[in-house]
């Protein structure tokens, strides 16, 4: 580069201008003292304290010291302050007195009356005294005379004006103080004369500035006054307020300007609106371009010149400053607002003439600044001078455009006019740049010369920028830079370099979401991409564009046009097709599944039908619009049940798909929120947990590479995929917006189906959305068909007709006409057919298709009944009554078992838990058409009624009793309740005691029925008897059959009384009342009550003469301890049996508590003797002393149950461990054999009057 | 009165952007895009300093020869942008100021919109509002 010669610190260039200080007297002296005073004035700072208010400065001073003339001294109303004479000096070494009053007083007085005259303040009279000189004269005054004097003539009261200098030129303490107390002296006074003549200048500078609104001001004027005070702060080497002064005059110029745009016009302000004739730029290597100044001074200045020089200025004590920076920030401020300006004063500027000025300024400015900075500064201050760089680029560029350089032709005749008219403007370079090679103006010149020179100029500079731009992080900017680049080539026609520019742009609008930048450098790499001729990005970014809501209609349609005249293309090679990404072409809104819950069975008819809104501005036809589907074969069979399936679906079949991420998917640099679900995976064997985990259905959204995911531009990564299952629609026309397509598609491989693409085809071109998100998947399943059986209720009820639903599911399997159902007949279940028994036919969605009569034919081994022809995947329902015979548990134990009919296992337990009903399961073995294997069914009825029975005695007249309990829910109607003999004893009467023949019997409630029962001859030992009794659900009205009644069968034994067994017990003789602890009395007496009768035939049973008596065990037993027992409490009589033969049996009973209380048991037993082979007897004695509770308890056991059939095998269980043994073995007497006639009588004890007696007798 | 006004989010996408010759639009564009660049600048340069002071406002981005890009930032980090013409020189340092803190005021407004929501493109009924704002704030 031309690196401008000054090193730094910058030199001052105003070597001449020192403030200046006059010296009259001495001159010789004056010159031999010059060199010292010249070298010490500056060496010390002084404070230099300001007026108005003004921060004071250390200042260094210097001063031009010149011989005193007349003519320095400034006349009324001259400005100039350079020329100003600051401080006069009277230099004198007189020590003489004569002399003194010679010459010197003369001399002086009249130096002072000039000084007067010009009304000059600011003076100072040296005495250099001057040993040697001394020594030679004779005539020595003492020093202090001559100076006292001078002080005495001119220092009238400021006799500081006067000053010694002692021996100046020796090397002593002495001169060294005086020079010191001189120089301060010296310094002191001529700040105090800047202050007095510069607060001076300014004041009328001031006033002066006042003026501007008179007519006939001049800014020119003022101009110079102000400069005239910037060069003194300069001189002073002030330039922060030499500075000030230009900022000052820039803002006062700014301000009129700006006025002036307001319609407040300056007159003088009209002389700068002169046409532009000259643009050659800014000139900073002088200090100051005095011929620019001298346009001023002459008030012959532009606009620009009057702004060039003015920070020309402003440059040079900026560098001075050393700010280079703000030179560079100031610089692009001046050139914008002097573009500004010009345009607000409406100044004629020749087209071009401000892009070469600027051009001109920008690059003078940058090279100013790299003249006076290194490398490393440079670098490291990109970011304040980018901005000039990037706007000579910008103006270069405009140049370019303007003179016919960027056109492919080149410019034409007029361009080259134009050229030579810009370059006239130009005028000569100047000489302080006509040695350096890459002046701004020879740069200017060469690029404008020629097309290859510009293009050469103008990469140069755009590719520094973008590079400056890009290295300080302005990304953003230097892609507009490169897409003006962009710009250039395609003019230049070389679009391969274009693209890469464009493409980055794009990129970066793309990625912070700007939509017009977005659209404007689409349309420009849409142009790039077809002159390219890269067919498929064309095409991609012509479909973007045409979707654009940001450009017009007709730019729209003209790429949709693009697109179509493309598709309709003969392509020399048939199978080439180019896949473009579907979201710019048309976006897929919903999908909707018909079955709603998208799963068919084989065969059946699925559709789909796809919302998708067209983005192109017309109505585009799409040969085909084809989903792409993905088939599994589903592995978990339980998945294909319809069922399963129904489940897991959406309830309307309807699938929302987001708005396709917009053209922005900056909105978030966030990325889809992760879709998270649990996953867990069950053994199929037993359903234990085998794996689980979390599963993100998202994942290609996420994990897709970042880059991929903002170059929309990038088409390659949609890869087609063929399957063998694709959906297709042919010949759509697509109406923009949205557009409704229906798919359908018969079902055939059961499997699990997921729709992956979808692709729209226009003749090569396909328009494929890779992925369909979320999941949408339909089942097609395969199913067996079914017979299912079940009650309506929640169980049937025996003996009453039940209803039951037939449920036919198809399946795969078709129905034909004449197919029927073939039920093997039970015996104890009856089928029963209504007259008008219709079957429904059903569709797998469960609409009604139709319905049919039920023919149903009965043989006696198989019920047949014929199906309605029914399609595959539909249901047949029909409901059957049915009936189970009831059947009653017989009390023997002897069920009637009728045909398969089983009792339920757990008959005995259910019945005797009392709240369940027994149960009876009946198995139906049906044949269906569609299998060669019976299907057996099984249905469980339950028995409404549990029936108890018990013998009820009372002296020798006998009842029976029947408890009937309803255990059902339901209500019921009995009627006909009847018991009969079924050994049909003749003599043997059942009355009824009961009043009503009819009787209700509510849910959970019990009915109790008795009979007595009467004989004439002998009784029979046993009764068999039969409970029956009609019943009928009471809410129900007519029954269609005619129902079997509930029997209930048992067998009463040994009914009938033969001993009558009384007890009593009396007070001791002499008193009225038993008292506790006092013994009492208690009589028993057993009478027999009836002659030999069958039942007594038995072991003990004793005959001797005609004479039978039989052997009991009485016993009594007081189980509530009310009575203690005293001596023996049990014995054997031997009874005759005879009918009124009595035995008596007295025992002494002790009560021990008060009250009424009721007697002690008395038991009988049957005493059979020991030498009965197949059984054991007891020792009585031993037995009786045992008093095995066991036993007692199967004896309540039996009295409570009105059976006794068993009760010879239960003792001896009882007793098997005596087995053996020949002991004598007792038996119980059956209920109805024994009467206690004082049975619930009870005796009234009062208590004993000591009591402590009673408590004796407890333990 | 400002050419064009913008508020963009953090993300540096536009949530709003308005210029008021809209023949010119896209222009406006490009200049707020580029114009982030030295908001980014600013923000990362004094971004402490900013916070402690409070300040919000980033005074002139850049200028071009046209217009004035001014640049203002919100606790949030959504800026705010505006382009004022070069040649109104009514507007000073202190107009821009208040019209940002209207235009800050204004977009708090927004904000409190239950309906709205944040990150969302801010809609044009925001505009009159807007409008008002700005209009107002030149002739102060």
């Amino acid at each position: 580069m031309d690196a401008p010669e000054e090193p730094l610190p910058p030199v001052i260039y105003t070597m001449e201008n020192k403030p200046i200080v006059t010296c009259a007297g001495d001159q010789n002296l004056f010159t031999s003292i010059y060199p010292t005073l010249s070298q010490q004035l500056p060496r010390e700072p002084m404070e230099w304290r300001r007026s108005y208010g003004r921060a004071p400065k250390m200042i260094h001073l210097e001063s031009n010291f010149v011989q005193f003339k007349e003519e320095l001294l400034p006349k009324e109303g001259n400005k100039a302050l350079l020329t100003f004479p600051f401080l006069h000096i009277y230099w004198t070494e007189c020590c003489d007195t004569e002399v003194y009053k010679a010459t010197v007083k003369d001399d002086l007085t009249k130096w002072q009356n000039v000084l007067k005259a010009y009304s000059s303040v600011d003076w100072l009279i040296v005495v250099v005294e001057n040993d040697a000189k001394k020594k030679n004269k004779t005539n020595i005054l003492p020093r202090a005379s001559i100076v006292d004097k001078i002080r005495n003539d001119f220092c009238n009261k400021q006799s500081d004006r006067c000053v010694v200098l002692s021996d100046p030129l020796k090397d002593s303490s002495r001169t060294q103080e005086s020079w010191n107390a001189f120089l301060t002296k010296l310094r002191t006074l001529l700040l105090m004369s800047f202050t007095k003549n510069l607060g001076k200048f300014e004041d009328d500078m001031r006033t002066l500035r006042e003026k501007r609104t008179e007519p006939g001001w001049s800014f020119c004027e003022y101009f110079m006054v102000q400069e005239e005070l910037a060069f003194v702060f300069e001189m002073l080497q002030q330039f922060e307020d030499a500075l000030v002064q230009y900022d000052e005059l820039d803002a006062l110029f700014s301000q009129y300007v700006v006025n002036f745009g307001a319609g407040d016009g300056a007159n003088w302000l009209t002389f700068f609106c002169q046409p532009v004739k000259s643009w050659n730029g800014l000139i900073l290597r002088k200090p100051i371009d005095m011929e620019k100044r001298e346009l001023i001074q002459r008030q012959e200045a532009t606009l620009l010149d009057l702004r060039s020089y003015l920070f020309s200025r402003q440059c040079t004590l900026l560098l001075f400053l050393q700010r280079p920076w703000e030179v560079a920030q100031r610089a692009l401020e001046l050139l914008h607002s002097c573009v500004q300006e010009l345009k607000l004063l409406e100044v004629s500027v020749p087209p071009g003439a401000l892009d070469c000025w600027v051009f001109l300024s920008c690059l003078e400015v940058l090279q100013r600044i790299e003249g006076c900075c290194d490398r490393a500064q440079i670098d490291s201050n990109i970011a304040h001078t980018v901005g000039l760089w990037s706007y000579a680029t910008e103006k270069l560029k405009s140049l370019g455009y303007l003179c016919g350089l960027v056109s492919e032709k080149g410019p034409n005749s007029e361009d080259l006019n134009r050229t030579v008219d810009l370059l006239a403007g130009l005028g000569a370079e100047r000489p302080e740049t006509a040695n350096t090679a890459q002046s701004p103006y020879k740069k200017l010149k060469e690029a404008l010369s020629s097309v290859e020179a510009f293009e050469k100029h103008y990469l140069d500079l755009s590719h520094a920028t973008i590079e400056m731009f890009t290295s300080i992080g302005r990304i953003r900017s230097a892609k507009l830079v490169g897409k003006d680049l962009a710009e250039f080539y395609m003019r230049k026609k070389s679009p391969q370099k274009a693209e890469m520019y464009l493409q980055g742009a794009l990129k970066n609008y793309l990625a912070e979401g700007w939509a017009l930048p977005i659209t404007h450098t689409r349309k420009q790499l849409a142009e790039c991409q077809k002159r390219l001729g890269q067919i498929e990005n064309y095409l991609q970014t012509s479909s973007l564009l045409a979707s654009d809501q940001h450009l017009t209609t007709d730019e729209r349609e003209y790429f949709c046009r693009e697109i179509l005249s493309f598709a309709s293309q003969q392509t020399d090679s048939p199978g080439h097709r180019v896949a473009l990404p579907m979201h710019s072409f048309a976006q897929l809104r919903d999908l909707r599944f018909t079955p709603a819950n998208a799963v068919v069975h084989v065969g059946g008819v699925l559709s789909v039908e796809i919302t998708v809104c067209s983005q192109m501005p017309v109505p585009i036809h799409v040969e085909q619009i084809a989903i792409h589907v993905h088939f599994s074969i589903e592995k978990n069979s339980y998945r294909k049940t319809a069922e399963w399936l129904t489940k897991h679906k959406t309830a309307n079949g309807v699938v929302n798909f987001p708005a396709e991420a917009s053209p922005f998917p900056t909105s978030q640099s966030s990325l889809p929120a992760l879709e998270l679900y649990e996953m867990f995976e069950r053994s199929p064997s037993d359903n234990s947990l085998n794996t689980t985990g979390i599963i993100c259905k998202n994942v290609h959204m996420l994990l897709r590479r970042q880059e991929s995911s903002t170059s929309l531009e990038a088409s390659s990564g949609l890869a087609l995929e063929d399957g063998a299952h694709v959906l297709r629609c042919a010949g759509v026309t697509l109406q923009p917006g949205p557009n409704t397509i229906v798919f359908r598609t018969q079902a055939r491989e059961p499997g699990t189906y997921t729709l992956r693409q979808l692709c729209a085809s226009l003749g090569p071109v396909w328009f494929v959305l890779p992925h369909i998100y979320p999941l949408v998947q339909y089942d097609v399943y395969s199913q067996e068909p079914q017979l299912l059986v079940e009650p309506l209720a929640d169980s049937l009820l025996a003996g009453i007709p039940q209803k039951v639903k037939f449920t036919v599911t198809t399946g795969h399997y078709t129905v034909k006409n004449g197919d029927s159902l073939q039920l093997s007949n039970v015996d104890a279940m009856l089928i029963l057919c209504p007259e008008e028994n219709r079957a429904v036919i059903y569709s797998n969605t469960r609409e009604k298709v139709s319905d049919a009569l039920l023919r149903v034919q009965s043989s006696d081994k198989v019920t047949s009944i014929s199906l309605p022809a029914a399609p595959t995947y539909h249901l047949i329902e029909f409901e059957l009554e049915v009936l189970s015979l009831p059947s009653a548990p017989a009390a023997g134990g002897e069920s009637t078992l009728l045909g398969v009919t089983e009792p339920h296992g757990k008959h005995k337990d259910t019945q005797k838990t009392g709240h369940c009903m027994a149960t009876t399961d009946h198995k139906v073995s049906i044949d269906c058409p569609w299998s060669i294997y019976s299907t057996v069914i099984a249905l469980t009825f339950s028995v409404p009624f549990r029936t108890t029975h018990s013998l009820l005695s009372s002296g020798t007249r006998k009842y029976v009793q029947v408890c009937v309990q309803n255990l059902s829910e339901l209500d019921f109607q009995l009627s006909d309740s009847r018991l009969v003999d079924t050994h049909d004893s003749t003599d043997l009467r059942l009355i009824p005691l009961n009043t009503e023949s009819e009787q209700c019997i509510h849910s959970r409630q019990a009915v109790f029925f008795v009979w007595e029962l009467k004989w004439t001859q002998e009784p029979p030992p046993s009764l068999h008897c039969r409970f029956s009794t009609g019943f009928s659900p009471a809410s129900e009205e007519q029954l269609s059959v005619s129902l079997k009644p509930y029997t209930y069968e048992f067998q009463v034994e040994n009914f009938f009384t033969l001993y009558n067994v009384r007890a009593e017990i009396s007070p001791p003789p002499g008193t009225e009342h038993c008292r506790t602890g006092s013994l009492c009395s208690l009589d028993v007496s057993i009478t027999r009550l009836s002659d030999l009768l069958e039942v007594d035939k038995d072991e003990a049973l004793m005959e001797s003469d005609e004479y039978f008596s039989t052997k009991l065990m009485y016993e009594v037993v007081d189980n509530s301890s009310n009575w203690a027992v005293c001596g023996k409490s049990s014995g054997v009589i031997s009874m005759p049996v005879t009918a009124q033969a009595t035995h008596r049996v007295h025992m002494e009973v002790m009560p021990l508590f008060a009250g009424y209380l009721p007697l002690p048991d008395v038991r009988l037993f049957k005493y059979l003797p020991h030498h009965s082979a197949q059984s054991s007897q007891l020792d009585a004695d031993s037995w009786i002393e045992n008093d095995s509770l066991s036993v007692d308890k199967h004896v309540d056991d039996q009295l409570d149950s009105g059976s006794v059939k068993s009760r010879g095998s239960v003792h001896s269980a009882a007793s098997s461990e005596h087995k053996g043994l020949p002991m004598p073995r007792l038996r119980a007497l059956p209920p109805g054999q024994a009467f206690n006639s004082s049975a619930g009588t009870q005796v009234l004890v009062i208590p004993s009057k000591d009591d402590h007696v009673l408590e004796v007798s407890v333990t | 009165m400002a050419v064009c006004v913008a508020v963009i989010a953090k993300e540096n996408y536009p949530l709003y952007i308005r210029s008021i010759p809209t023949e010119n639009e896209l222009k406006f564009h490009y200049m707020v895009h580029t114009s982030l660049d030295v908001v980014d600048e600013k923000i990362s340069a004094m971004g402490k300093a900013l916070v402690d002071q409070r300040e919000l406002y980033l005074g002139l981005l850049y200028p071009t020869e046209d217009y004035k890009v001014y640049g203002y930032v919100t606790n949030s980090k959504v800026k705010f942008v505006m382009v004022v013409d070069s040649s109104n020189t009514a507007l000073r340092d202190n107009e821009i100021r208040s019209m940002f803190r209207k235009l800050h005021n204004s977009y708090t407004d927004v904000m409190c919109n239950p309906f709205y929501n944040p990150g969302d493109r801010i809609q044009s009924r925001w505009t009159k509002r807007m409008l008002r704002v700005l209009a107002s704030s030149g002739h102060s």
